[in-house]
């Protein structure tokens, strides 16, 4: 195996370490990478991958020894990517989360993974307050209310009542830097915080239950803020939604795997559950179409991480994990090594 | 003047008291009320006002004494009212705001008034924070832009800003006020304010004026009553001061925003957005807001959840019960 700190190998006076980019966007981040180093970016090469990484091998005057993948399930940095460029020593990935990149692969061979670190923790956190109180309070629903001109014709008197937050037992699924974001913030709301992860966390008080299932049943509100991996596809499922109950709510901020999207669907036309707010589905971005009749849901197009102050620090971070890469150093947000 | 705090009466034996319901709803508030006194309600009497007043005044075994009255415009408890229902003599409101009661009058007649209290408090609080996260974030935006399948077709949506760090000024630190600054520091945003005076054992900066707190700060919250001298407190000048990267989010009253300037500053993109859950002729919303994507529109709801139209109705029926025993009342607003 690899020793886990590449030894720093300066490329010629002049030249520039070489980067393979993995990311559609021609953005900021982007320019960014191309005033440090030299890019290879695989969307503006037009070849499949494979070619790509096969033809990175050549490169001049070294082949790119990082590369930079955002997540979203279009790139997996997977065995068969692995074994196309195994000049590959770094993997720096821009998304909030990992399940695209295959961490035992990466392990196995020696090759070091950068994460995002808590660049996203707390504009993950506000969107997944926004979301719930929007769904209690109803607040898009009744901004398509008012932009249809019905207030002056219905009047209020017919308008659904929305539900207080203070005093909502709020079952957080995943207790990780965005989970407690979250929790810090609710319980300047009043809710009462309770939560479900893989072990107890002895740093919080928080009440800890050890099944989903009983999470929901004494909650009003599940947040779904764990990772996706193997234990935690449709971790919300149709007998966690039936235990959670007809008053109760979801919000999404991880990813669409984690819940059931079909039995979502069905308990909230069933009436089984009273709302949800969803940052991310399973066919992003395909969104079921039987969503967009209710008025108990809000959607938004996996914005949760973005903000213009976000973007910015996470190009920071992002040319501070290759710097410290192609120094030999430490990476500032390393995955692995652990 | 008559005592601040009447003495009791009991009507006569198994008698109810009598009690005027200015109010349009007739829902649990209506009913619960119809459980402990004789109701006069105006809109079920399909009579004008000034003759409902009168007729009021006829009632056996007694005149209604106590009011309970809902905010809103509808209504308004000024001089001509208090001239028409001289028996009157307490007032209970339903709203979170007064403006619909001339106070000075009620004071020189020695009507006694009960307010909300802060019943509403917390929920018009939750709903200003709500409004801020999606005018900042573009939560009503996307849903939006979800719902016409605009996302497989045009991609992400345009980047929203964060929240931590944004200077949130306040106009109005009152129980509301003060209750959206307890959240927004959860969200490490900066808070300062600006009301009549400084409030003491408080850390946030405070502002004498409006023009330097909208210079300081990249949102404002709109948090203060609606009364002369805050008619139009956001104009635009503020909105102007405020500037392009700045919000505005208003759970007060309409008036308290020049709405016309509001509209201008957003057309012109003089402000970056707004949240707003009223407006200067509520239910009417100018149309010109519905094509703007950077502005969150409710309708007057943030005072409403179910759990506070409970609350609300304990604390009306411990008001008038009080009145009618000669306590003091739960939530006096006058006397002071």
């Amino acid at each position: 195996m690899a020793s886990a700190i590449t030894a720093s190998t300066a490329p010629p006076s002049g030249a520039k370490h070489s980067v393979l980019l993995l990311r559609r966007a021609n953005d900021y981040l982007a320019a960014a990478l191309r005033a440090r180093y030299h890019v290879l970016s695989f969307y503006d090469s037009g070849e499949p991958l494979p070619a790509f990484l096969a033809a990175s091998a050549a490169a001049e005057p070294e082949p790119p020894r990082a590369a930079l993948v955002v997540g979203g399930g279009a790139i997996r940095v997977d065995t068969a990517f692995l074994d196309a460029a195994p000049y590959l020593r770094c993997v720096v990935t821009t998304s909030a989360g990992l399940d695209h990149v295959d961490l035992a692969e990466c392990a196995c061979r020696g090759v070091l993974v950068a994460g995002a670190g808590e660049v996203f923790s707390t504009d993950v956190a506000d969107h997944a307050v926004g979301l719930l109180i929007d769904v209690l309070r109803k607040v898009s629903a009744a901004d398509r209310y008012v932009r249809r001109g019905l207030w002056p014709v219905q009047g209020q008197g017919d308008y659904p009542l929305g539900s207080k937050l203070g005093g909502k037992r709020v079952g957080i699924i995943g207790l990780g830097n965005i989970g407690s974001s979250i929790a810090r913030r609710l319980k300047a709301f009043g809710c009462v915080i309770q939560y479900h992860s893989r072990r107890p966390k002895d740093t919080v008080s928080f009440k800890y239950f050890p099944d989903v299932t009983s999470l929901a049943t004494e909650s009003d509100v599940l947040i779904v803020a764990c990772a996706l991996n193997a234990q935690t596809q449709h971790i919300v499922n149709m007998e966690v939604l039936e235990a959670l109950g007809e008053d109760g709510v979801v919000v999404n901020i991880a990813r669409g795997g984690n819940i059931d999207e079909a039995a979502l669907i069905r308990a909230l036309k069933g009436g089984e559950i009273a709302g949800a707010g969803l940052d991310v589905f399973e066919k992003e971005p395909e969104v079921p179409t039987d969503f967009f009749s209710m008025d108990n849901v809000v959607l938004t197009a996996h914005e949760a991480v973005f903000t213009t102050e976000s973007r910015s620090d996470l190009c920071d971070l992002m040319i501070g994990n290759l710097e410290a890469f192609f120094d030999g150093k430490p990476l500032l947000t390393h995955v692995l090594p652990k």
